[in-house]
């Protein structure tokens, strides 16, 4: 295994297991999500709105912010008793760090996501069975470009006092070309669109992603180093 | 890797600033294996960004710094393998075990067998039954054993501390002395900031002292600690 | 490895101002003509009538807009390439103008748009990217703000430039393609293309008088930085 890699997995590998201990990020996240979807609900009205119009909307919201929840906590257990230095010492590249972090992070808003989707077809009445291959498809694509963006500005907020606030401040703008792509992909699945009809949001999706994961593992150096 | 002849650490020209503030106004550093150098200094001297700039945590604005003739930099994530850290805060996680902190330590630094060095460094600085036990609940003394054997998990060549005496009792500080003794006749190079020239005085080879980030004196240790004290303190007041 | 460059003195920094101050006049002076041109010397467009005007001001702000935002992320990637802290003190001002012309453009134009076309506010192409860049330059000033270390809020500066002028073609992208499956009812602005003569020129002596205003505005505040610099390091000694 290239050792870049396994850093990364060992980084990764121990942010999972401190959080899976304390839960804190992950349970507040999920509650989070929940309440979101809660209020989508309660906040439309069923004779002007129908449920499956507002659907693809909320699910993304709901997404994004509770992931910006989720990923907070990527460097803010860095930050106690200066951790992130242990990090920084070791002989280890920066990009493997920032792709240990940004693993981590996927599996927290991943596990957030796998939580509210049930959650979704729950509160909103839709049926997933033909669906869910693409929807599940859609978030990974989405989601790997956000994640990317939030680890990078994650390590940039927690050096600020509002650290829980600068992080969406400075992420969501960021995060509204992978939402519109993943909501008009999501609304054509569930209205079972062709294919045809969501290629450009879904090419959108992938540049996104690579020219986000590119360009923020190639400047995660510049944040950690000082 | 061929082996190297020169010094463990070589750094020169160090010079960093803040700002308009000039911390570190051009300083040499050099030690050699089995040599501990003692870094004191009033507060605010430059001692702890020192530190930081020679483990590569901090970049110098002016000079380098070479260890076991490898420049640190940021292109050269090797050149720090040989360096071990430990500052006043832990760099330990407060959800993963003390164990488990250093044995991550361990892979970090890609040590053989993580689980038996993490054993051997927890046992050097005898931790061993505490070891299942999360920082959390631990006293600043053992915190402080924890995060040396975490320093040392990796069996560095170069040791870097900073203000490792701060918070310990007697027999603490005797327990980390004779630790650090014994590392550094065995050949391990060690760089120690701290206020405590009392505690460091037996160890240290060569002691220099930093003032406005410059060094005032910085030469074998010689003498008597008392005397030595009169003279630091006639140069602190100056 | 970062050079320790010679601090700025407050004489320099008065210079720069008052440069800044003297380009900025001039500027404010051509675009009150160009404003002349617009509304005495051009064709009116047959379609919108008189209302589409603002277009001769809300094209160059928008403009200026972009110009100041891609400036910041460009003068942040040679800041980390060089290091050197005149390119921060540049995208700092860069982006204190930028968010200026952003916000101008923003409030003027649905103050405009909702007596004239009934409507507050439209998702065309212009109006989208200059909210996004708003948001962005907001957001990039707060980072600034909350950073004390000077060396450090250059690095995260720098980075959140660069990743910002990223942002911008995916911006264009997504517009662009929503709008191609939700046509706008309203087009604010006639295409490009076919402009006649006069409407073209007007529309350039505006954007260089708008470039000369950011060209002038960006060199005073750069020079109010230089001088709390200056006034720092003055200080510090």
């Amino acid at each position: 295994m290239p050792e870049g890699l396994r850093v990364a997995l060992v980084i990764a590998a121990k942010d999972i297991r401190a959080e899976l201990r304390s839960r804190t990020a992950l349970l507040s996240a999920i509650v989070f999500a929940a309440l979101v979807l809660v209020i989508f609900n309660f906040a439309r009205d069923p004779t002007v709105l129908s449920a499956t119009d507002l659907a693809p909307s909320a699910l993304w919201v709901t997404f994004s912010f509770a992931a910006m929840v989720a990923m907070n906590r990527a460097f803010t257990v860095e930050r106690e008793h200066g951790a992130l230095d242990g990090l920084l010492l070791a002989p280890v590249s920066r990009g493997a760090l920032f792709a240990g972090k940004v693993l981590a992070n996927l599996a927290f808003v991943g596990a957030v996501e796998a939580i509210a989707l049930p959650l979704f077809v729950l509160f909103f009445n839709v049926d997933l069975t033909r669906a869910l291959p693409g929807i599940v498809a859609t978030a990974a694509l989405a989601t790997i470009g956000f994640v990317a963006v939030g680890t990078i500005f994650g390590a940039m907020a927690v050096r600020t006092r509002f650290a829980e606030l600068m992080l969406p401040v400075l992420l969501l703008p960021f995060m509204v070309p992978p939402l519109i792509g993943a909501v008009q992909v999501t609304s054509r699945l569930l209205a079972e669109r062709p294919l045809s009809e969501m290629w450009g949001w879904l090419r959108l999706l992938a540049l996104y992603d690579i020219g986000f994961v590119t360009l923020a593992a190639l400047s995660f150096a510049f944040v950690v180093d000082e | 890797m061929p082996s190297f002849d020169g010094p463990l650490l070589a750094a020169t020209g160090l010079e960093r600033s803040f700002g308009p503030h000039r911390v570190l106004r051009g300083v040499d550093v050099r030690v050699s294996a089995g040599e501990a150098l003692v870094v004191a200094g009033p507060n605010g001297a430059g001692k702890t960004t020192l530190l930081r700039v020679l483990a590569g945590l901090a970049r110098p604005n002016a000079g380098e710094v070479r260890v076991l003739g490898r420049r640190l930099e940021r292109s050269a994530p090797e050149a720090r393998r040989p360096i071990g850290f430990a500052s006043h805060q832990s760099l330990l996680y407060d959800d993963l075990t003390v164990r488990e902190n250093v044995v991550l330590a361990a892979r970090l630094y890609q040590v053989r067998d993580a689980a038996a060095a993490a054993a051997k460094a927890l046992d050097a600085v005898g931790l061993a039954d505490r070891s299942d036990d999360r920082p959390r609940g631990l006293s600043r003394g053992l915190l402080q054993r924890a995060s040396i054997a975490r320093a040392l998990v990796h069996e560095p060549r170069l040791l870097l501390l900073d203000e490792p005496f701060t918070g310990l009792d007697s027999a603490a500080a005797e327990r980390l002395r004779g630790l650090l003794r014994g590392r550094v006749a065995g050949g391990m190079g060690l760089v120690l900031v701290t206020h405590h020239l009392d505690e460091a005085w037996e160890l240290a080879t060569r002691i220099g002292v930093l003032i406005g980030g410059r060094w005032q004196l910085e030469g074998e240790r010689a003498g008597e600690l008392d005397d030595f004290l009169t003279r630091y303190r006639a140069l602190v007041h100056a | 490895m970062t050079a320790i460059a010679r601090p700025p003195t407050l004489d320099q920094a008065r210079a720069v101002t008052r440069r800044g101050l003297a380009m900025s006049a001039v500027a404010l002076v051509g675009i009150a003509g160009a404003c002349v041109l617009a509304l005495g010397f051009t064709p009116t467009e047959a379609r919108q009538g008189l209302a589409q005007k603002i277009f001769y001001l809300h094209v160059p702000a928008a403009w200026s807009a972009l110009l100041a935002f891609s400036l910041v992320g460009v003068a942040g990637a040679l800041y980390l390439w060089l290091e050197d802290s005149r390119l921060d003190r540049f995208s700092a001002a860069s982006a204190e103008v930028g968010v200026a012309f952003a916000a101008v453009m923003l409030t003027t134009g649905p103050i405009w748009a909702k007596p004239i076309w009934g409507t507050w506010w439209t998702w065309d192409a212009r109006l989208t990217l200059t909210l996004f860049l708003f948001f962005l330059f907001v957001g990039y000033l707060a980072l600034r703000a909350a950073i004390h270390d000077r060396q450090e809020r250059a690095r995260f500066s720098a980075v959140l430039g660069i990743m910002g002028l990223l942002l911008v073609p995916f911006v264009h992208l997504s517009v662009y393609l929503f709008r191609t499956l939700h046509p706008q009812p309203i087009v604010l602005k006639p295409s490009a293309p076919s402009l006649p003569w006069e409407m073209l020129r007007t529309l350039l002596v505006s954007t260089v008088m708008f470039t000369l205003l950011y060209v002038g505005y960006v060199t005073t505040r750069y020079g109010i930085g230089l001088a709390a610099d200056a006034r720092e390091h003055r200080d510090a000694d």
